[in-house]
């Protein structure tokens, strides 16, 4: 099929590889990718400070854009939620409201998508790792993706996986993290520690959001953890 | 302050806005912001029975689960043969705790219980001295039903000789028959109902275990203002 | 100091104190536990859930007919039903009844609403000496500070904290074992119990069928409340209604599970009246005062109207991450974590405590946790949505604009990147001083390097 990738802003911007791992990914399972050049951000950061008609700004142009996409496929769960839960209630009572839940319907995570949408749970890769597995809280939460990156993992060749003791939110939350910098600098410490606990060489996550602010507190830290996005570790071989 | 006038007033205002709130309407729970239209015919918790904890469907695993459910709790429920073996089982306790005196009320299971004890038994039924009965060293009273689900006990100030005979000694006895114990909440809320109907006692009391605190350091300790000890004589 | 500061300042403060936080994570950590068993424990959780949460929807969207009732069934037994449009109305209330009284001394089991109202402050300083008898409250007033958690008001002191206060403001703490310290609450309060003048109350729910005000405890100081003082007295905010007897067969475990991880709390008792005639104690008059103080608005907002169903379990609070990191006193105010957060912008004014529905990272963890499944971290959205469209941040409001243009044109977010690349350098050179633009972040964290090549680059090169 035609699959519509839908590369976030911050992906873009600072990790493109995780962006070049899923239309590579996607390409060798044989789909075509298109990326549209004009969309740049799905709107997130104004809607979740409140400025609805700035968010609309940017969602709606975006949502015209992805009219008539056969599936739209988002590698990072906040945004994926953005477009997924929050579209249809930016646009409610706008005459764009139906489009939006026609083209939230045909929005997919991009793990969510290789095995829900796809049946795809082995890309045959190969990453001899010790790994844990941190849930972008929007990505758990608002569309309720917990299986499927983890199904992914458990066929990737020389992968050790181990769990976190618990489950936490990193702290980024968007202009959280600017805004409220102790309050989200104390949650990422909790993340940390508890990844740190695991024994893990790396901790991946699909969301690059959560991965920069967890990554940024463990450069401070000088810790020997890395970060990397899930589509990178799928795509090694 | 015009009493009358002024209170009728605030709860006229504050029904207003109510009212007034009202008028647009919410969605309901799970709807993704449909707007309901409509009330339940049937309540939503008319169902809780399937969601609750499960309990067995027969006498004996009911009886067990208040068992197990009771020493979680850390009350002493003793489940004795027939009613002669009562006494011999309140002399235990009395004689292991030193009583000297305790407080009752006048029933067909408390009053056999209380007298076979040759103590001092302070009734309450025709009202009593608090500070007598803080001298007490137990309440004996009835109940209205065991709960199996939770391994607690139902009193109401009409079955267990008031308010205070069931918290304000330090050790709470409770005499009950075996046809009290109820398996679940629904079925013990039904009894209630049905037995009192439009005539409640002013106090309904669910007791489940003896009272406790975990405000410090969330350490479970005993006895904080009510019963440090609670047991169950059922036969 | 404006209550955005207050909180950012005391947030800094808590944040840093590790001891704290790891005070916190360890009470938190076990009550997770006998919770998680408490719900695995339910043959449906999850349907449970719904059918609370429905049946609060019937109670609140029906909530006129409701109070009705259950104020017509209380009068029909003798009970003084008294209204309160504010916390003003009700103090004058509760004062009025203390001196046609004659009263001196008040006994108290934990009420939040009376928190909620600065009752105590109010009553002390006309005259009246005021007794808390939940221990976590009798604490906390001994330290003459506020319940630092709706459920569990001092479970940020250590026992050998509780046991200094004891014996600086007691005379007595033979040791510092929770037991000890729990007795020595225990004998204070004896005499008080038996010689107040009058016994005050909270509601933990109301039943509109049968007229009766339900009250959940574990200690048994409530029931001592209720039992021994002449005269008892009970606030309890207006949405704290069921509509049936029956229905507390659900709210009773899940109030406790979700609160606390226990299967059923001590002591659950429906009042339906004071002393009846033929019953041999308790008061021979009960007052009941339903408060609004704000919550018909909160009602009359159709979107966030469920925030009312909420039953003060205090789940919210457990799970919430900035709640463990930051403390319930940071929040400043009565109700804390998510449902304080979501509330007292509605109960308190929105500009003045937006700040509260700002500090979340909207994680889901508050909904998720819900026992009656209020939507609480999207009502944190649309809370910020009606502040800045009521008042919007002229420079905020402008980034972002300048955001979407920029994020709507190709080239301009082609030459923003590049802005953003060539500009490194001398991040790195103010990072951390007070030229440093991203400051908020590089505090504490590191900048992720911007690679010269976007993804967006790399897809244009390979066409």
């Amino acid at each position: 099929m035609t699959v519509t990738l839908f590369i976030p802003c911050f992906i873009d911007a600072l990790f493109p590889r995780a962006g070049i791992s899923m239309v590579e990914i996607l390409e060798r399972l044989g789909h075509k990718v298109v990326c549209p050049n004009e969309i740049a951000c799905c709107g997130q950061p104004p809607f979740n400070s409140g400025y609805w008609d700035e968010a609309r700004t940017i969602a709606a142009p975006a949502l015209e854009k992805l009219k008539d996409a056969e599936a739209v496929v988002i590698g990072s769960g906040s945004c994926g939620a953005m477009i997924k839960k929050f579209y249809p209630e930016l646009f409610a009572k706008t005459p764009q409201a139906e489009l939006a839940k026609q083209v939230a319907s045909r929005t997919w995570e991009f793990s969510d998508f290789l095995v829900t949408k796809l049946g795809v749970t082995n890309l045959g890769a190969k990453f001899p790792h010790k790994v844990t597995f941190h849930d972008g809280c929007h990505g758990l939460r608002e569309l309720g993706i917990k299986s499927a990156p983890r199904a992914l993992l458990g066929n990737v060749s020389g992968l050790e996986f181990v769990e976190m003791k618990e489950e936490s939110c990193c702290g980024f939350g968007g202009t959280f993290s600017a805004k409220f910098p102790m309050i989200s600098t104390a949650m990422g410490e909790v993340k940390c520690a508890a990844a740190t606990e695991t024994g893990a060489d790396f901790i991946v996550s699909n969301d690059s959001s959560c991965l920069m602010h967890i990554q940024g507190l463990l450069s401070r830290q000088g810790s020997k953890l890395k970060t990397i996005h899930l589509a990178e570790v799928l795509n090694q071989r | 302050m015009k009493t009358g006038e002024t209170i009728l007033n605030e709860r006229e205002k504050i029904l207003g806005r109510i009212r007034e709130a009202l008028k647009i309407s919410a969605p309901l729970p799970g709807s993704h912001g449909e707007v309901a239209t409509h009330a339940h015919a049937e309540s939503p918790a008319s169902h809780a029975r399937e969601w609750l904890p499960s309990v067995g469907a027969s006498s004996a695993e009911q009886f067990d689960l208040f068992a197990k459910n009771a020493a979680d709790l850390k009350a002493d429920f003793q489940l004795l043969n027939s009613r002669e073996e009562l006494p011999a089982a309140l002399k235990k306790i009395a004689a292991a705790e030193k009583w000297s005196r305790i407080a009752s009320h006048d029933g067909e299971l408390s009053n056999f219980a209380s007298t076979t004890l040759g103590l001092p038994v302070l009734l309450t039924d025709k009202g009593y001295d608090v500070q007598e009965m803080e001298k007490c060293d137990a309440g004996i009273s009835e109940c209205d039903a065991l709960i199996a689900q939770t391994g607690g006990v139902v009193v109401t100030n009409r079955s267990a000789g008031g308010r205070a005979l069931s918290v304000l000694p330090p050790h709470h006895i409770v005499i009950a028959r075996r046809e009290q114990l109820v398996a679940d909440l629904p079925a013990a809320f039904a009894l209630l109902k049905q037995k009192y109907a439009d005539n409640y006692p002013s106090m309904i009391s669910f007791i489940t275990g003896p009272s406790r605190t975990g405000d410090i350091e969330r350490i479970l300790v005993l006895g904080a203002h009510g019963p440090k000890k609670l047991t169950i004589l059922c036969f | 100091m404006s209550f955005v500061s207050q909180f950012k300042s005391l947030a800094s403060e808590k944040t840093r104190d590790l001891r704290h936080r790891s005070v916190i994570r360890t009470a938190l950590r076990s009550y997770e536990i006998v919770r998680d068993k408490r719900k695995a424990a339910f043959q449906s959780w999850e349907s449970a859930r719904q059918a609370a949460a429905e049946t609060k929807w019937e109670a609140i969207n029906h909530l006129d007919e409701h109070l009705v009732a259950l104020a017509t069934k209380l009068e029909a037994r003798g009970t003084k039903v008294h209204w309160a449009s504010n916390g003003a109305q009700a103090r004058e209330i509760i004062a009025q009844i203390l001196r046609d009284k004659k009263a001196r001394s008040i006994i108290k089991s934990k009420a939040m609403t009376s928190e909620e109202i600065h009752l105590n402050h109010a009553l002390e300083k006309e005259g009246f000496t005021v007794v808390e008898s939940d221990l976590g409250e009798f604490i906390v007033q001994l330290r003459h500070e506020p319940p630092y958690h709706i459920v569990f008001p001092s479970m940020h002191l250590t026992r050998g904290e509780i046991k200094d206060l004891f014996q600086k403001e007691l005379g007595d703490a033979p040791s510092d074992s929770p037991e000890e310290l729990t007795m020595v609450a225990r004998r204070v309060m004896r005499q008080k119990y038996i010689q107040a003048d009058v016994g005050f109350t909270g509601g933990n729910f109301a039943i509109a069928e049968t007229g009766m005000i339900s009250i959940t405890e574990n200690e048994g100081n409530a029931r001592l409340t209720a039992a021994l003082p002449k005269t008892m007295i009970t606030l309890m905010g207006i949405e704290k209604v069921l509509p049936r007897f029956s229905d507390l067969a659900l709210f009773l475990p899940m109030l406790a599970t979700a609160g606390a991880g226990q299967p059923m709390t001590c002591y659950n008792t429906m009042y339906s009246g004071p002393r009846q005639p033929g019953e041999c104690d308790g008061p021979e008059e009960w007052h009941v005062i339903l408060l609004d103080n704000r919550r018909t608005e909160l009602l009359a907002d159709a979107e966030q109207r469920d925030a009312l169903h909420c039953i003060r379990c205090g789940a919210c609070l457990n799970v919430c991450p900035i709640f463990r990191n930051v403390g319930g006193h940071t929040y400043g105010t009565t109700y804390s974590g998510p449902v304080g957060a979501v509330i007292t912008p509605h109960l308190r004014g929105l500009q003045d405590w937006k700040h509260l529905s700002n500090a979340s990272s909207l994680c889901g963890a508050c909904t998720e946790a819900c026992p009656v499944k209020i939507d609480l971290h999207h009502h944190l959205l649309q809370n910020r949505r009606n502040a800045s469209a009521s008042e919007p941040a002229f420079f905020e409001k402008l980034a972002y604009k300048t955001f979407a243009i920029v994020a709507n044109e190709p080239a301009f977010w082609s030459l923003a990147k590049k802005i953003g690349w060539l500009t490194q350098p001398l991040q790195s050179l103010v990072k951390g001083t007070a030229l440093d633009p991203a400051k908020a972040w590089t505090k504490t964290r590191d900048l992720p390097p911007q690679p010269l090549e976007s993804f967006k680059d790399w897809w244009k090169n390979r066409q």
